[in-house]
């Protein structure tokens, strides 16, 4: 595959391995966290950590929307579909994520409520279109990368003049959620030396918003590519940043990501959503301005005021982890109830529903390294 | 006319309720679809039972439905696939093929062309693997209680003198093959599928492989596994094979075929091709020093041009299947969990 096999090469692999062994060579070590569930995933699929010398850890990072999707929002979808009889849209990543009473969408579809798994939110609006008695909710999740489209589509209902579709806004913002890491949000803060910093939401929000966590946290930042070979060579640029004591924002993603990012997304945005003055995130707990709600200019397309859900609190599963593992305090093994009983087949915290999830990808295709050495080295 | 009266309405006609009532309609629906195109002796008897002579030797049997949806899709339809699948879950227990059933339950409204177009597949896959369907039963549902046709097949076939063959008689130290590129059935149906149909070239897989695995055993009679990795793909077929040897398996993924546009679609979908589905592919396990032999066997096979050796057998209590991968890691390859579902970012 063209512009793919490219940044998979294992003989560049080898030699940015090396590199990477011969300047992290100092005998400190270094904990980087890749912010993006991508990242975690291409770390553990393509091995990474046999290339990385053992005194670089990786911190797998929230940057997994259904992941820290709290156990309410995930209950406020199911009672949409089951008590509001309404069609559900959403990302099949959502069905199986756990909300309280280890019920789920998953379930709730058994149960007969209508859900639909879509893979693109124009799939929503042709069900809407399709549908005109039927009132249509698309459950939107997602980092600034799924955001653009979603707007999209509530501009696109507006100009079609649909009365039967909504959104159930749940967009976040990952700055927001970097900062609630360093500022140690949530029971405890983690020592982190840089970030391998996100790929695909930083071709909509450009370089520019990782400044402040150079200016005022004084954390490297390398924007990072999905591939391994671009995941390798931005941990290889973070060692350089820590050994040299310098803190700055690099691109390494300069293929897809420019300072300012997509302005036109960024307008669209701007146009159909405002910012929320605090939003709960799974593991983080209420972070301020972190997330996005539909505009008043676009009310009509609401769903939480239009079916105004008032629900119970939800409770999260006690026994689960998944708040330390996001926040990076613990690692997914560290978990009392990884593996027995909370699996990909059984999941009962978010963190091992979707495959980005640090759990989940541990659990996939990690956990052959508990208790043993690495069976290959570059 | 023909014995049961008029000649169907092919072009134009459905499925009715009739035909699954056992009178007049469901006699022309089997003497002008299936007995016609399937031209098999014990069939054309017209009794429930088929009448047939013990092959003598070991006997294998098996069973397997078929509700794939779209119901044709680029390099077969669920005919081929009723015939195939059969004719295959046979042959990976070393057995040839020899006899089919086939059991159709058909939506009211279904089209009669379509119900054509798939027993005039299914008798050609039949001819190509050398069985006889010998034997059927035709039901119809209401409208809306099917998905237009599902088709049970169920099979017999005979395992030759000196073959023994079993998902848990892998032994460390032996060598894992496959027949060629991973995941283009999955693929080819989920290009067609209606909310997520891309432009593609990717044809199925779906074909059978009684004759391939006869030339295998021929060559390499001291084959100790043969199992084909439909749903659940490869990786979740050699986590059967290690569950049941109690043994781990090493596979090597830049050994592993995979053609240019699976990879792509793949890429595309988030979807990880050691999951994606097969109908004309088979795992072959057996000990190291058959395997060059049993490779060059394969290639010489039409349906094995693209045989490579994937991995091999290892001691391992937990029974891991794991992969160095192109990259120059290692990862584990678990059973898949649910449905692979895509990635939203």
């Amino acid at each position: 595959m063209k512009y793919v096999e490219e940044f998979r090469d294992p003989k560049l692999a080898r030699t940015l391995s090396a590199a990477i062994a011969a300047e992290a060579g100092s005998g400190r070590s270094y904990r980087f966290m890749e912010f993006c569930g991508g990242h975690t995933h291409a770390i553990a699929r393509y091995g990474i950590e046999d290339l990385l010398p053992a005194n670089i850890r990786m911190i797998h990072g929230p940057g997994c929307p259904v992941c820290v999707l709290p156990a309410g929002l995930v209950d406020a979808a199911i009672a949409l579909s089951t008590q509001h009889d309404v069609i559900l849209c959403t990302y099949a990543d959502l069905m199986r994520v756990p909300g309280s009473k280890f019920d789920s969408l998953m379930k709730a579809k058994a149960r007969g409520a209508d859900i639909r798994m879509i893979y693109a939110v124009t799939d929503a609006l042709r069900i809407a279109t399709e549908n005109p008695d039927r009132a249509v909710v698309f459950f939107a999740i997602g980092f600034e990368t799924t955001t653009p489209p979603t707007a999209v589509a509530v501009k696109r209902a507006r100009d079609l003049g649909l009365t039967n579709f909504f959104v159930h806004c749940n967009h976040v913002l990952t700055p927001a959620a970097m900062r609630a890491i360093l500022d140690g949000r949530g029971e405890g803060s983690v020592l982190l030396d840089g970030f391998v910093g996100p790929s695909h939401v930083s071709t909509i929000i450009g370089t520019d918003p990782y400044e402040e966590f150079v200016r005022d946290y004084a954390k490297p930042v390398v924007i990072t590519g999905f591939e391994p070979l671009d995941v390798m060579q931005g941990v290889l640029q973070l060692v350089r940043q820590v050994n040299d004591g310098r803190v700055a924002v690099e691109n390494e993603y300069s293929r897809c990501v420019s300072r300012d990012g997509n302005r036109v997304a960024q307008a669209m945005m701007a146009e159909v959503f405002d910012l929320r003055d605090s939003f709960e995130w799974r593991g983080l707990g209420e972070v301020p301005h972190s997330a996005l709600k539909i505009r008043d200019g676009y009310a009509a397309f609401d769903a939480e005021r239009h079916f105004g859900l008032d629900l119970p609190e939800a409770r999260e599963n006690k026994a689960c982890a998944c708040g330390e593992v996001l926040r990076g305090e613990k690692t997914p093994s560290e978990c009392g109830i990884f593996g027995n009983p909370c699996t990909p087949d059984n999941p009962l915290g978010a963190c091992m529903v979707s495959s980005e999830g640090a759990c989940a990808a541990h659990w996939t295709y990690g956990r052959f390294r508990q208790g043993e050495k690495p069976a290959v080295r570059a | 006319m023909t014995r049961t009266g008029q000649p169907l309405d092919i072009a134009r006609g459905q499925v009715d309720l009739g035909h699954g009532a056992g009178g007049r309609a469901m006699a022309q629906l089997i003497e002008q679809l299936f007995q016609a195109h399937f031209d098999s002796p014990a069939l054309k008897r017209g009794h429930d039972a088929a009448l047939l002579a013990p092959p003598g030797g070991r006997l294998v049997m098996c069973t397997d439905s078929f509700v794939v949806s779209p119901v044709f899709f680029p390099g077969g339809d669920i005919g081929a696939l009723a015939v195939n699948g059969t004719v295959n879950d046979l042959a990976m227990g070393g057995g040839v093929p020899l006899y089919l059933t086939a059991a159709f339950i058909l939506e009211e409204g279904f089209p009669l062309a379509d119900l054509k177009r798939i027993a005039t597949s299914m008798a050609r896959a039949a001819r190509e693997a050398g069985v006889d369907i010998v034997s059927g039963d035709t039901k119809v549902v209401e409208r809306g209680h099917g998905d237009g046709i599902y088709i049970t097949t169920a099979g017999v076939g005979v395992v030759p003198e000196g073959i023994d063959i079993g998902g848990d008689r892998a032994r460390p130290g032996d060598v894992v093959l496959i027949n060629g590129p991973i995941g283009d059935h999955g693929i080819a149906i989920m290009s067609k599928r209606e909310n997520l149909s891309f432009g593609s070239d990717i044809e199925s897989d779906c074909q059978p492989l009684g004759d391939l695995v006869g030339a295998m055993l021929a060559a390499v009679p001291s084959t100790r596994v043969l199992r084909d990795p439909t749903r659940g793909g490869l990786g979740s077929t050699l986590n059967e094979i290690a569950q049941q040897s109690g043994i781990g398996i090493e596979l090597d993924e830049a050994a592993i075929p995979v053609r240019r546009e699976v990879q792509s679609a793949c890429e595309l979908l988030g979807l990880d091709p050691l999951y994606v589905a097969n109908e004309g592919k088979l795992i072959a396990v057996c000990p190291p020093d058959d395997a060059e032999r049993l490779l060059a066997a394969m290639k010489a096979h039409p349906r094995g041009r693209q045989s490579a050796i994937i991995g091999r057998i290892v001691e391992d209590e937990r029974r891991f299947v794991r992969m160095v991968t192109g990259f120059g890691g290692t990862r584990m390859v678990d059973w898949i969990a649910g449905e692979q579902l895509p990635r939203i970012c």
